[in-house]
């Protein structure tokens, strides 16, 4: 432990020699540190987990709501119950009707605008208590089951990459971008 | 009387804020201090107990008095199918000035807090740029940095008041997900530059190193105008709640952008469409349309003491202060009401307000030991002024929570206790 502090604290101080090094020079305004390392996309496969509409970053693969059921109860029943009913506002994900009389039950069926992100979201952050658990074949499997749990597929309906993005959400037109308001 | 002389400055005992510095002014600062001195007036002042003996020594890392009373942040309880998750909300009505201590600075974690090894840690750029790289921390420690005093505040902060229900609630409790520090680190524009961005990238997908690997999309014109990959707050290494250590930090914008742990950035054509910018942080209308990326907090101001739960032990003149802040420029002015907003009058600010940063403010105000509703009500350099709460209901509809700046309302009863109420 204290060596490897010591060691730290070694490599601050040359850190800071070195940059008063680069700084040296009297008058060269264009002396810009540029530290970051080279390095290629397929060096960053298994660490870029960004699934997006588009369907960049979609690893290959693919998996029915008929062999989801099986990895949802070992896997996610736990916490989000039968045909994905949960326990809370932040677990029910299924059912729902934006046009409902009262105040909307929100969830994937009802409310997401993308199918990209529900395979983005389970293979990053789910299941909570042991996120990354998962294969990429069991993650497309179990968002296939989540999409047929909200009528959104077929039961034998094959999900892979094209047919993930290739799905109209029922809320898919329900958002009015504001990120120009700034 | 000497009270008559006071000048009144708008209804229900509001005070012209220049008598500030000719009060001695009745605060309602931390719990339990206060206990006037035993002796009466006329006696004679003796050397206090702690003069008459050596006090403790020098120690490694500071903390509060143990007289200073309850500084702690609110967390919730932990929620076994929520491993990590929650939020913890700084003590507003105790604090003071506009700078949150790095141990009180609220806290909203998605999947917990991981244990980062900075030897370990990456920060990678990838996606739509010339050349892909990789930073250690070791080396962004070598960058030229930049110090920015900036707010964050969540957008779910006040959420509460636009449920509906009575939302009785402290300040902390209520709109504690807010906070101020001093942050430094390398603008983000200088590490897209050494990238390289292509002219088609339009976002910038931020994800952290956390459980969650939770992320966010960034527009590239805020990426490369203020946004900062901080490694500092208030002068130390980001906290591990705050994002050590590093974090992503988009002044003004709703906190959930400013990306703890910072791992990736990806610049994109298009939004990510992660799940905490379509599921979450996103406001339903009236009309069941949402709105997405709505990232400027909205100008902002709050009454932190007197406020709710507190009471007021008798009649007389009370500072009543608070802070102001908005994620569209700096604040402009702040005006005080004690009628419920039928009357205001201009507050003091304390310090110079900076840009999206908290602005303190006070005036002194007379209770006469009726009912009040005090408020304040702000307005920034843009000309943005805080909406009443009807105002933001009325727009908004009760289905979304996020992003509300409503005006807030203390009320006081003849008996001086403070609550949350709605007017
Ligand atoms: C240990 C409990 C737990 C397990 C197991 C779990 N989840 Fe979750 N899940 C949660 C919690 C808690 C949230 C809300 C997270 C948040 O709000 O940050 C959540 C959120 C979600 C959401 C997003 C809901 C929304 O509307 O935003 C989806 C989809 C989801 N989980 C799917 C799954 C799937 C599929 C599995 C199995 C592979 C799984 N979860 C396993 C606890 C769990």
């Amino acid at each position: 432990m204290s060596t490897s502090r010591t060691a730290t604290a070694t490599s601050r101080i040359l850190a800071l020699l070195l940059l008063a090094a680069w700084m040296a020079p009297a008058g060269s305004q264009e002396a810009q540190i540029r530290l970051g390392t080279p390095i290629s996309e397929e060096q960053l496969s298994a660490l870029d987990l960004i699934a997006a509409p588009d369907g960049s970053g979609m690893p290959p693969g693919a998996g029915t709501a008929r062999q989801g059921r099986e990895v949802y109860e070992l896997n996610c029943l736990r916490c989000h119950n039968v045909n994905g009913e949960g326990e809370s506002g932040n677990t029910v994900i299924a059912g729902g009707d934006m046009q409902s009389e009262e105040s909307p039950l929100r969830t994937v069926g009802s409310y997401w605008p993308h199918a990209s992100t529900l395979f983005d979201f389970i293979r990053r952050a789910m299941p909570a208590d042991i996120p990354k658990s998962l294969t990429d074949e069991e993650v497309y499997q179990v968002t296939a089951y989540v999409l047929f749990l909200n009528g959104i597929v077929g039961e034998d309906q094959s999900i892979n990459s094209e047919t993930l993005t290739a799905i109209v959400m029922p809320n898919g037109n329900g958002f009015v971008d504001q990120s120009h308001l700034h | 009387m000497k009270e008559l002389q006071w000048e009144k400055a708008a209804g229900n005992g509001l005070l012209n804020r220049r008598h500030l510095l000719q009060l001695g002014l009745t605060g309602l600062g931390a719990a339990g201090a206060g206990a006037v001195f035993g002796q009466d007036a006329g006696s004679i002042l003796q050397v206090p107990e702690w003069s008459r003996m050596p006090g403790a020594s020098a120690s490694a890392y500071g903390e509060p008095s143990r007289f200073a009373g309850n500084f702690q942040r609110m967390a919730g309880t932990p929620d076994p199918i929520y491993p990590g998750g929650g939020a913890s909300r700084s003590p507003l009505q105790f604090l003071q000035g506009t700078i949150t201590p790095n141990a009180l600075h609220f806290e909203r974690h998605h999947a917990g807090i991981p244990d980062i090894d900075p030897a370990e840690h990456m920060l990678v750029i990838n996606g739509l740029v010339r050349q892909p790289l990789v930073f250690s921390y070791e080396n962004l420690l070598k960058y030229q940095m930049v110090s920015r005093i900036n707010f964050l505040e969540c957008s779910g902060n006040s959420g509460a008041l636009l449920r509906g229900g009575s939302a009785d609630g402290t300040a902390q409790s209520l709109h504690g997900l807010l906070s101020c520090a001093e942050w430094t680190g390398i603008p983000l524009s200088v590490l897209l530059d050494e990238a390289g961005v292509l002219p088609e990238a339009r976002w910038v997908a931020a994800v952290g190193a956390d459980a969650a690997s939770m992320g966010r999309s960034v527009p590239i014109d805020k990426a490369l105008d203020d946004v900062l990959v901080a490694l500092y707050q208030n002068g130390e290494p980001i906290q591990p709640g705050q994002g050590y250590p590093v974090r992503l930090f988009c002044p003004g914008w709703e906190g959930n952008i400013s990306v703890k742990w910072l791992t990736q950035l990806k610049l994109m054509r298009e939004p990510a469409q992660f799940r905490d910018e379509t599921s979450k942080y996103t406001d339903t209308m009236p009309d069941r349309s949402s709105l997405q990326f709505t990232f400027p907090m909205g100008v902002k101001s709050l009454i932190t003491s007197p406020s709710g739960q507190m009471s007021l032990p008798r009649p007389g003149i009370y500072q009543v202060t608070g802070v102001a802040w908005s994620g569209r420029g700096a604040i402009r002015r702040v005006e005080v009401s004690a009628d419920g907003g039928a009357t205001w009058a201009d507050a003091m600010m304390q310090s110079e307000p900076m840009d999206k940063a908290l602005a303190r403010f006070t005036i002194p105000w007379e209770w006469s030991g009726g009912p009040a509703v005090l408020q304040s009500r702000a307005t920034d350099s843009a000309g943005n002024v805080q909406p009443i709460r009807d105002e933001v209901l009325a727009a908004r509809g009760t289905i979304s929570f996020y992003h509300n700046n409503c005006i807030q309302s203390w009320g006081v009863d003849d008996a001086g206790a403070i609550s949350n109420v709605y007017v």
